[in-house]
């Protein structure tokens, strides 16, 4: 029993922490720009594509560099020519526009590196297993991604907290036409943040990558949890989306690991629900990968400005 | 051009009874004729009732983001569950008959759409209260949550969704009204014919009713609308439900159409599917859906035979009309409706040709391109079709075609914006 | 507006309709060849494509060119339907698709109602990997012919393998949630208890399908459970994601799959899956007959896709055998003399039973493998054979009573 809660908190905290590598980047976007990123996923992807192609020639760690910087890039060329000419158009044209982004860039990846997965591994030394707890192994490349994500939101504080671009990304996420008013390039603003949040998303991707699988439907798998995860924390909160990704990633592992029907928590509840009939039947295993989103439902409903935000989508 | 896209078309002239009684009857006529340009090609038929239940799907979908401004990520929750109450209905007229006594057993399968339409409406009427409060994002994202939710739903009860493989029935029951067998898809199209009129009909007649009138309004000020005594949330929930409601329409036209219905028809996909349709046609204009409606179904089904990067296309498309023509090919269809009324059509004419030509030009280029470069990572053809030429990716002059074509296409574009200035 | 619409309608129906006049027999497969699932129809297309060329050299089908016609279904039952109509349309009577049990139930129902609406036009079902079992059992139809081992069947051979390996005494069961998933456990359940009744189950999981991307957690119950085995029908990313994770835990259990072999696996996985993953399935990656390694080699090298459809050279192979003896390319004769087939396979004799049109053949468990000869997807692993189930192991009696067409 206590391996598999240690297990389910290790297993959740790291899932947790590469959701939030990937949301850390929309939210900002979101906040800033009120465009919810359809093809933020996609971005993400293409970070995971480019690091397996790069590193073939460089190795694993400059690709963990370059792969999100070229990324980056990317994002700041998809705002400046593709989403600004949209935004004069609204909101919707804005979601419409990264809607079909994400279907360009997802066929454009089957059609540059096909329709199978590719061999994106982790370097051999870090396959070697880290610790080993009951007969479990942690590998060294778990511990890698953790570390990374912990240093990334460290970066992250330090940049929004300390410098002052992080001044003015905090002021436009509150007050942009103010920022404007002061003399501040805003649509470079727009730009710069945008790659950035693209770079973030590619980075989760170089380490997703070997982690999960390097494949064509990864995009649309992860996408719409990543929505759950900026709305669940809050419009504008980077720590709510902290929490909400740890939450997310904890909430499903453990609704895995215990093994108990609908019936056996309803029953427990003082209710009296049939445990072979085709609702009490249902395992809270099988409910795990849908919590995220009957978290965002209640969350809409009572709770609409999030865990941490300020203000209603 | 920096207006808000789901902004109708501004109207000069309201529109007299009798030319809105022309567009009907010609558009009655041509579900008539249709028939007669098709005689004996099923194919055609199984398009056209595809398009037909794509039109209503599209239309009932616009009703919540064009009309009412709320931006649904799961509308095929009322398409499915509708198909499904269709479907179970039909299955009940099957043993009703065979029986030869009930209530099912007197109605005609003509009729599921109606079923389809109560279920959708339902379902709407039940789920839609909490999610009305905001339009916007937090719309959006309360749909899509819907969505996946009643789409996992759909493969955990297979008693209700019949697990995968779906539920399945028979068209060919229950008592026959007007000769119609339903056996053949060009009888088929007849049943679908009618309710895509009955259908595109009502939801017009929507737009005329005070809460339609009611439903733009929430969508341009949901403030005014509460200062004047109207809770926005009542007349959005309103909308959901009309929506809902139509949207369970097309989905018992599918169940009769297709004879089968799978929990998949539940999800994102096709609720995506609604979405491009609408944006494709334009969402400011009544029509624009159907217009979408018939360009996505037949790029959907008949792009495929002649490239591998048909989704490719699809996407394209939609980006390129997201960003260069947000009004969608209604708006544009719209326009030079209007100049031709205005009669500013002979003045304008020249640009929008030029225009159109660039256009074209460089539409053919990204196609050869896309093809040469599909030809050149996958390689299994030793050259890539285009329109009935064979194009080498290993020679130059596929590429050289591509960049004439480009650059041609973008002088003419540059000639055309210039033309355009110098009319203004 | 409109006309321009009808014209291009019309134009590319012509298009389809014209392909159909040179003298020719077409078989169209109906798979996901765009999107996402492209990666499961486009192997089968180039394998049908490959084999077509052989059987044409051959002297064909009752004299008739065979010509593969690729139509793309995205995986979507209701867009199936179309592209079936598409197919029927362009005068092909014959029809193959495998991916999917919601587009296998849709095309044996619509097949079924064309033929019964359209006497003299009758199309005929090839079904080549849905394996629902229900398809010749209660849902039988005499259109339909299966040239894969249905899921109980599958599930037969490997539980009298796992039964004859003492060492396994505790099993854990993992099945995607939905239709497919529960029959899978279900007849592991039961076929155990009868075979072995001292394993004991100690897990039954069912997850969603296709949208977990985290299976650590189910890794890590598994090991706690101190499972033997893992027995497994999953598929796509589900399998690789599943044996992968287990993997990085140091999970030793050996994973008895249904799809391990299946495209991408081998190459995601690399040294993760070797010695851990099995397969049952009809082939296995190394064939010891010459001229099958040949034919092996040469479709990779013509096609960049591995000889993964053992089945679909047997489905090509028999359908020549039955046209030809029936000396017609009619579906009605076709059908009839397809009833009760044997031939002679490179895995010994196969026979399509007319009872339910169900193949019975023999079964192969398999291993990955480091360093094969002819490694899979280009690379150096692939599966070696670990044990032969014969026939007479893997056939279950049907349930089906056939509604034959007079």
């Amino acid at each position: 029993m206590l391996e598999l809660v240690i297990f389910s908190t290790l297993n959740g905290v790291l899932y947790g922490l590469l959701l939030f590598m990937l949301s850390s980047g929309l939210t900002l976007i979101f906040s800033m720009m009120g465009v919810l990123n359809f093809a933020h996923a996609s971005f993400y992807m293409l970070g995971a594509y480019f690091a397996y192609t790069l590193g073939m020639y460089t190795g694993f760690w400059p690709a963990l560099i370059l792969a999100p910087l070229l990324v980056g890039a990317l994002g700041s060329l998809v705002e400046r020519f593709g989403l600004r000419r949209v935004h004069a158009n609204g909101h919707v044209a804005e979601l419409l526009f990264t809607f079909g982004l994400a279907y360009v860039i997802d066929e454009l990846v089957q059609m540059v590196w096909g329709t199978v997965a590719v061999a994106y591994r982790e370097p051999s030394y870090m396959r070697e297993p880290l610790f080993t707890l009951f007969g479990t192994d942690y590998s060294i490349f778990r511990g890698v991604v953790i570390l990374i994500s912990i240093l990334m939101f460290i970066a992250l504080w330090y940049l929004l907290k300390k410098t002052r671009v992080g001044m003015m990304i905090r002021a436009a996420l509150t007050h942009g036409e103010m920022v404007g008013h002061l003399g501040h390039n805003v649509p470079r603003l727009f730009m710069g943040v945008f790659g950035f949040g693209c770079a973030l998303a590619a980075l989760a991707g170089v380490i997703g990558g070997p982690l999960l699988a390097t494949e064509p439907g990864m995009a649309a798998t992860l996408g719409p949890i990543v929505f759950v995860v900026v709305v669940v924390g809050g419009m504008g909160s980077l720590q709510g989306a902290f929490y909400a990704s740890l939450l997310i990633g904890l909430l499903q592992t453990f609704f895995v690991a215990i093994d108990a029907s609908l019936a056996d928590v309803f029953n427990a509840l003082g209710a009296n629900l049939d445990p072979y009939g085709e609702v009490g039947r249902i395992s809270l295993a099988t409910l795990a990968p849908m919590t995220p989103f009957i978290l965002l439902v209640l969350i809409l409903i009572f709770r609409p400005r999030g865990l941490m935000g300020e203000l209603e989508p | 051009m920096s207006q808000d896209i789901i902004a109708p078309m501004q109207r000069t002239k309201s529109r007299t009874s009798l030319r809105g009684l022309v567009a009907w009857v010609v558009f009655a006529a041509v579900l008539l004729l249709l028939p007669v340009f098709f005689q004996g090609n099923s194919t055609a038929f199984t398009l056209l009732n595809v398009i037909g239940i794509n039109i209503v799907f599209a239309l009932s979908y616009n009703m919540l983001l064009g009309q009412g401004g709320m931006l649904s990520f799961g509308h095929a929750v009322f398409f499915g569950l509708g198909s499904y109450a269709a479907m179970h209905a039909m299955i009940a007229i099957d043993e009703a008959s065979y029986a030869g006594e009930g209530f099912w057993a007197h109605v005609p399968v003509l009729g599921m759409p109606l079923v389809g339409m109560i279920a959708g409406g339902l379902v709407a009427l039940v789920l839609g209260w909490p999610f009305c409060r905001r339009a916007g994002t937090a719309f959006a994202m309360i749909t899509l949550g819907l969505g996946e939710m009643v789409a996992a739903a759909g493969q955990m009860f297979p008693s209700l969704f019949g697990g995968e493989a779906g539920i399945y029935g028979n068209r060919m029951v229950g008592p026959q009204w007007f000769g119609l067998e339903l056996a053949q898809s060009s009888d088929v199209y007849w049943f679908i014919a009618f309710w895509t009129f009955a259908g595109v009909f009502a939801m017009w007649a929507f737009t005329r009713t005070p809460l339609g009138r009611m439903s733009n309004a929430v969508r341009d000020n949901p403030d005014r609308l509460q200062f004047i005594g109207y809770p926005p949330r009542n007349v959005r929930f309103m909308i959901f439900i009309a929506a809902g409601s139509f949207g369970g329409l097309a989905g018992g036209m599918a169940a009769v159409n297709y004879e089968i219905i799978t929990p998949e028809a539940l999800g994102l996909i096709p609720s995506g599917l609604a979405l491009l349709m609408a944006a494709v046609g334009g969402l400011g204009v009544f029509y624009g859906p159907i217009v979408g409606a018939v360009v996505v179904t037949l790029m959907n089904s008949m792009l495929s035979d002649y490239t591998d990067a048909s989704i490719l296309y699809v996407g394209l498309v939609f980006l390129a009309i997201v960003m260069f023509a947000p009004r969608g090919l209604g708006g544009g269809i719209e326009q030079v409706r209007v100049a031709w009324r205005d009669g500013d059509l002979g003045r304008r004419l020249p640009g929008w040709l030029s225009g159109a030509v660039a256009v074209g030009l460089i539409i053919v280029g990204l196609v050869v391109l896309i093809e040469l470069a599909f030809q050149a990572t996958h390689g299994s053809d030793e050259f890539a079709h285009v329109f009935g030429v064979d194009f080498d990716a290993a020679g130059p002059w596929g590429w050289l075609t591509v960049v004439v074509l480009l650059v041609a296409g973008g002088l003419i574009k540059r000639a055309t914006n210039k033309l355009r200035e110098d009319q203004a | 507006m409109l006309k321009s619409f009808f014209t291009l309608i019309a134009a590319s129906l012509l298009l389809v309709q014209t392909a159909g006049a040179a003298e020719t027999v077409k078989l169209a497969l109906i798979d996901p060849l765009t999107g996402p699932m492209a990666g499961a129809g486009q192997p089968a297309l180039e394998h049908l494509k490959f084999e077509a060329k052989r059987i044409n050299a051959n002297g064909g089908i009752a004299g008739k060119q065979l010509e593969i016609v690729g139509l793309d279904n995205k995986v979507n039952p209701q867009e199936s339907l179309v592209q079936l109509q598409k197919a029927i349309d362009g005068g092909i009577q014959y029809v193959t698709q495998g991916n999917g049990s919601s587009v296998a139930s849709a095309l044996i129902g619509a097949v079924e109602k064309h033929n019964q609406r359209n006497p003299g036009k009758e199309v005929m079902y090839l079904n080549y990997a849905a394996v629902d079992p229900s398809f010749t059992n209660e849902r039988c139809s005499y259109w339909h012919f299966r040239f894969d081992a249905n899921a109980d069947m599958k599930m037969n051979a490997l539980t009298s393998y796992i039964a004859e390996n003492k060492d396994i005494k505790k099993v854990y069961l993992i099945n995607q949630d939905y239709s497919f998933g529960h029959a899978v456990s279900e007849a592991a359940r039961e076929m155990l208890k009868e075979k072995r009744p001292d394993i004991e189950i100690v897990g039954n999981d069912f997850h969603p399908l296709a949208k977990v991307k985290d299976f650590t957690p189910y890794i890590s119950k598994i090991q706690s459970s101190g499972a033997d085995a893992v027995i497994s029908g999953n598929w796509g990313q589900d399998i690789t994601l599943l044996v992968k994770a287990a993997a990085e835990f140091g999970l030793d259990a050996p994973f008895y799959t249904y799809y391990g072999a299946s495209s991408g696996v081998v190459t995601q996985l690399g040294d993760k899956g070797v010695d851990r993953i099995y397969q049952i399935n009809e082939y296995y990656g190394d064939f010891e007959d010459e001229e099958m390694a040949k034919r092996q080699v040469n479709m990779y090298k013509e096609t960049g896709w591995d000889f993964y459809y053992l089945r679909l050279s047997t489905l090509l192979d028999m359908f020549k055998k039955a046209a030809d003896k029936a000396g017609s390319t009619d579906p009605v004769a076709v059908a009839k003399a397809m009833e009760g087939l044997s031939l002679e396979t490179t895995t010994g004799e196969v026979v399509m039973r007319a009872e339910d049109h169900q193949i019975q053949l023999p079964m192969f468990i398999s291993v990955m493998q480091d360093d094969m000869e002819y490694g899979a997807e280009g690379t150096d692993y692939n599966f070696h054979k670990v044990a032969r189930i014969d026939r007479d192991d893997v056939t279950l009696p049907t349930t089906c009573r056939m509604r034959r067409p007079k």
